[in-house]
């Protein structure tokens, strides 16, 4: 089994929807890319939709609807002010998609980005652009759709000119285009797209629309402004909580504390049903909620019932005495062998041979999304028999099959808005329990009025769907250099790829990306994977299985260079001999950095020390370092410097923005975050108990985009995984002290 | 029944005095400009400016604020300052998700009020919003720029 590597969370994406039978017994043999190509994407096709494939909302597209990503008119409306909007397939949440398809539409359609307004497209087969799928997520949007997007573009371009030929007479080779309005520079005419568009939607389609040679680009590849930046400056933003639609009624929802549980009695629901605009008190599964005529009246109300809860039937039921330190100790207990993800050259030979052998434990906890837009839904029922939802969502077809399971509708009934999203991180998948319009459905069914429902910040806390707690247990050995000989790793625990896509697989590829994979040659290792489940509703989460893996790995991995006496910069360079890619970044970083040193040295009279980590995820790759001093006790990260290698650069200014805030959220997660659970519930029901990084705590941050020519990679989550292990690297340099448990605020520091 | 001035024009609203300032506006006026994010003043997404003060309108009882001028992030630019504010954060392209900028540019035009040339220390103590999508290091680069 030389070289065996299971794929990322990554892969389950890359994959196409063609179902192939692939025998147990040959998973073991597959490559890496014949996994990308192949495997995963069955999957996906039949764990994601469960039913039938969605079908255009509204009209009746079915049987023998076109490629998705060819009809120009489902995409493109161009409006008589010379305004372009866009129908995206991709939702916007602040990763900048919404800008990135401008550029890249408007790159072959010959419009300035500036002159775009893109909402994102209602479900249809048309914008089933991901590998015949739909969704936002996994750092793919552009990668999954960048060659799809610019033919789009280019083939509207191209109907441009048909349409002008036509009304001008004239040969179509004679024609230009200049930022919305074709030209005939011999005689001096033009027409705008918009004088041009009725007339170029009725003609056919080219299949072979030429595309724009990439040395001339102006849009693409350059750091073009966001569109959406002055309306998030002004407040004109409109996210799904600021939406209304006419006679709605507010709804506000407690949640039993434990989920599963269900309310069996109301102590004072005469007093609730006399507070101030109330429609009525309804029970729900799991919850109970208070309609009203303002949201803040059905909140008060819903929060001054009296509810007792009893035990119910919920497939995700958590038991009464749950909690995360017991998970952490089951994990820590189990001592099964699991299955082999990664496996190369021979352990036992290797460790024997060995001048020295270490082992650790790391783990990290359960995680919220906290992202700042409470979930909302509004719900209404048409008198034409559809039923509306507005509500944040990641993946438009998967919420319409859902919401018409529900309420017994076929999915063309349902019509799904999809509003942009006031941060997401993973949250807007479809999780048990964890999202509102379910409650919105029901409640506008029983009072025949349409109902929004929005979750307090309480609500949210208590319902997210977080990250799953990790586990790692490492055993490495380092031979009579000083180098690496031998690595056994175990991820022990559970994974969403794992839970919601294949559950059959011995190998869950969320609990063992960023272990698993990594580029350092090491004669013999083994990843094993040791599945255990968790009881809560776990979910993605920013960077995924890579947001906690590459922290336990690259701090063993320092941990391995300070059991041989090797500085972990020049070991991890020397490791990367045969990996011109990873090593180039790593000098790049270190470059960036001012030169790689790891302290400790003092600057303006502090103790300091750097770390570094790198990490593959996503398509991408990235190296890190961190500077760290320790001040009253706490961890101070005054600079990360991050080289990113995303193939190529679509947008160098958004990405740098993403790398900024991957590692916010990244750092945040290294120092501060964390849900206990005790009693089958969460502890953290806001921000005061729930801490998320701070602007106090924000480090400069130094960004290098280095641009290989690789196949397109992602970017809105590399720069989370590389923060934990450069800042836990860092500190160790400073201190002497390892942290192998997450957040590090858990720990005190020697002053 | 009370009347606030909002945004320089009376407004007469039918809520419970101690309906926190945050849902009058949203709810009841229409102006979901300033958002909800916690509801217990920890995150300041929902900062308006009283009397040219910061507040957050989440834990601010409507009725305290009668006889005062509430602005919010819909005039914004109508103020020399704010104005200010708003074009720095587009020319530092500082919103990524854009949730909490709405209270981070009232907090800003705030300061600037305040304080027409912040330290690096009166910006700390004066910007202590939260932001998910972490842009503070764009949130401060653009209050320079609006200082400067």
């Amino acid at each position: 089994m030389d070289g065996m590597i299971h794929p990322g969370s990554d892969a389950i994406l890359q994959a196409g929807p063609v179902e192939l039978a692939i025998p147990e017994t040959g998973i073991a043999n597959l490559s890496r890319r014949g996994l990308l190509g192949s495997a995963a994407g069955a999957l996906l096709l039949g764990v994601m939709l469960k039913g039938r494939p969605a079908r255009a909302q509204g009209e009746g597209l079915a049987a023998a609807a076109p490629r998705p990503g060819t009809q120009v008119p489902a995409f493109l409306e161009i409006r008589q002010d010379g305004t372009v909007r866009l129908l995206s397939p991709f939702v916007e949440g602040g990763q900048g998609i919404a800008t990135a398809m401008a550029q890249i539409v408007g790159e072959e359609l010959d419009v300035d980005p500036a002159r775009f307004v893109v909402d994102c497209a209602p479900p249809g087969a048309d914008y089933l652009v991901v590998n015949g799928r739909r969704l936002t997520g996994g750092s793919y949007s552009v990668r999954s759709s960048y060659g799809t997007m610019r033919q789009l573009g280019a083939t509207a371009r191209n109907l441009m000119i048909r349409a002008a030929a036509a009304r001008l007479n004239l040969p179509e080779a004679e024609l230009e285009t200049e930022n919305g309005t074709v030209i005939h520079r011999r005689s001096n005419r033009s027409l705008t797209y918009a004088e041009l568009v009725e007339a170029a939607w009725r003609l056919p389609p080219s299949e072979v629309a030429a595309l724009r040679d990439p040395a001339t680009f102006r849009w693409i590849g350059k750091p073009v402004p966001r569109i959406d930046v002055r309306d998030k400056s002004t407040g004109r933003a409109q996210y799904a909580i600021d939406l209304t639609v006419e006679n709605m009624l507010h709804a506000a929802v407690q949640h039993a504390p434990r989920l599963g549980q269900e309310p069996a009695s109301f102590g004072n629901e005469a007093a609730v049903r006399a507070m101030p605009g109330v429609h009525s008190i309804q029970r729900l599964p799991g919850a109970v909620a208070v309609l009203a005529d303002s949201w803040w009246r059905a909140r008060r109300a819903v929060e001054t019932l009296e509810v007792t809860w009893n035990d119910g039937q919920h497939a995700r039921a958590l038991p009464a005495d749950f909690s995360s330190a017991g998970m952490l100790a089951a994990l820590r207990g189990e001592r099964g062998a699991g299955s082999p993800a990664e496996e190369n050259g021979d352990l036992r030979a290797a460790f024997a041979g060995a001048a020295k052998v270490i082992e650790a434990e790391y783990d990290a906890p359960y995680l919220a999304h906290a992202q700042l837009e409470p979930p909302s839904a509004i719900a209404r029922f048409n008198e034409d028999g559809t039923l509306e939802l507005w509500l944040p969502n990641q993946a438009p077809e998967m919420f319409q099959a859902s919401a018409a399971r529900m309420a017994g509708l076929e999915p063309g009934k349902v019509k799904i808005h999809s509003p942009m999203l006031g941060g997401f991180f993973g949250r807007h998948f479809l999780y048990d329990a964890a999202m509102p319009y379910p409650q919105a459905i029901a409640l506008a069914r029983a009072v025949g009025r349409p109902v929004k429902v929005l979750w307090t910040r309480e609500e949210e806390f208590l319902r997210d769907a977080y990250r799953p707690i990790g586990f790692a247990r490492f055993r490495g050995a380092v031979g009579a250099d000083g180098m690496p000989v031998a690595l056994h790793a175990s991820a022990v625990g559970e994974g969403p790829i794992g839970r919601y896509f294949t559950p059959d697989r011995p190998v869950d590829s969320s609990m063992v990306e960023g272990i698993a994979g990594k580029p350092y040659s090491i004669a013999a290792k083994r990843v094993d994977c040791v599945k255990v489940k968790q009881p809560p509703v776990i979910s993605f989460w920013r960077s995924v299985g890579h947001s906690m893996n590459d922290f336990f790995y690259e701090s063993f991995l320092d941990e391995l260079a300070d059991a041989g006496g090797r500085d972990p910069f020049e070991m991890r360079l020397a490791m990367l001999s045969d990996k011109p890619r990873q090593a180039t970044l790593l000098r790049a970083v270190a470059e960036l950095s001012g030169g790689w040193k790891r302290g400790p040295f003092e600057l303006d009279g502090v103790r300091r020390a750097r770390g570094v980590a790198m990490a593959s995820p996503f398509g991408s790759e990235v190296a890190t370092i961190a500077e760290v001093s320790i001040g009253e006790g706490e961890i101070r990260v005054h600079d990360l410097w991050i080289a990113i290698d995303p193939g190529r650069a679509v947008n160098p200014a958004i990405i740098e923005a993403q790398v900024q805030s991957a590692a916010a959220i990244g750092l945040s997660s290294s120092l501060l975050e964390e849900v206990t659970y005790e009693g089958g519930a969460p502890q953290q029901r806001n921000f005061d108990t729930y801490s998320i990084l701070p602007p106090a705590r924000m480090p400069r941050i130094h960004v290098r985009i280095v641009e290989s020519g690789a196949a397109l990679g992602g970017v809105g989550e590399p720069g989370v995984p590389g923060v934990p292990p450069a800042v836990a690297n860092a500190v160790a340099a400073l201190t002497g002290q390892r942290i192998r448990s997450l957040p590090m605020s858990k720990v005190r520091l020697g002053a | 029944m009370l009347e606030l001035t909002i945004n320089g024009e009376t407004r007469r609203v039918e809520v419970e005095g101690d309906t926190p300032l945050l849902w009058v506006l949203r709810d009841t006026l229409g102006l979901t400009g300033t958002k909800y994010g916690c509801g217990i003043a920890q995150c300041g997404a929902c900062t308006v400016l009283v009397d040219g003060t910061a507040m957050r309108s989440c834990v601010t009882p409507a009725d305290s604020v009668v006889g005062t001028q509430v602005m919010t992030i819909e005039a914004v630019e109508r103020d020399p300052v704010g104005a200010k504010v708003v074009e720095a954060w587009v020319e530092k392209q500082v919103a990524q998700c854009g949730y909490c900028q709405s209270g981070q540019v009232m907090a800003a035009t705030a300061l600037l009020k305040q304080t027409p040339k912040p330290t690096e220390d009166d910006i700390a103590a004066g910007m202590t919003n939260l932001c998910r999508c972490g842009t503070y290091n764009a949130i401060a680069a653009a209050l320079r720029q609006a200082s400067a």
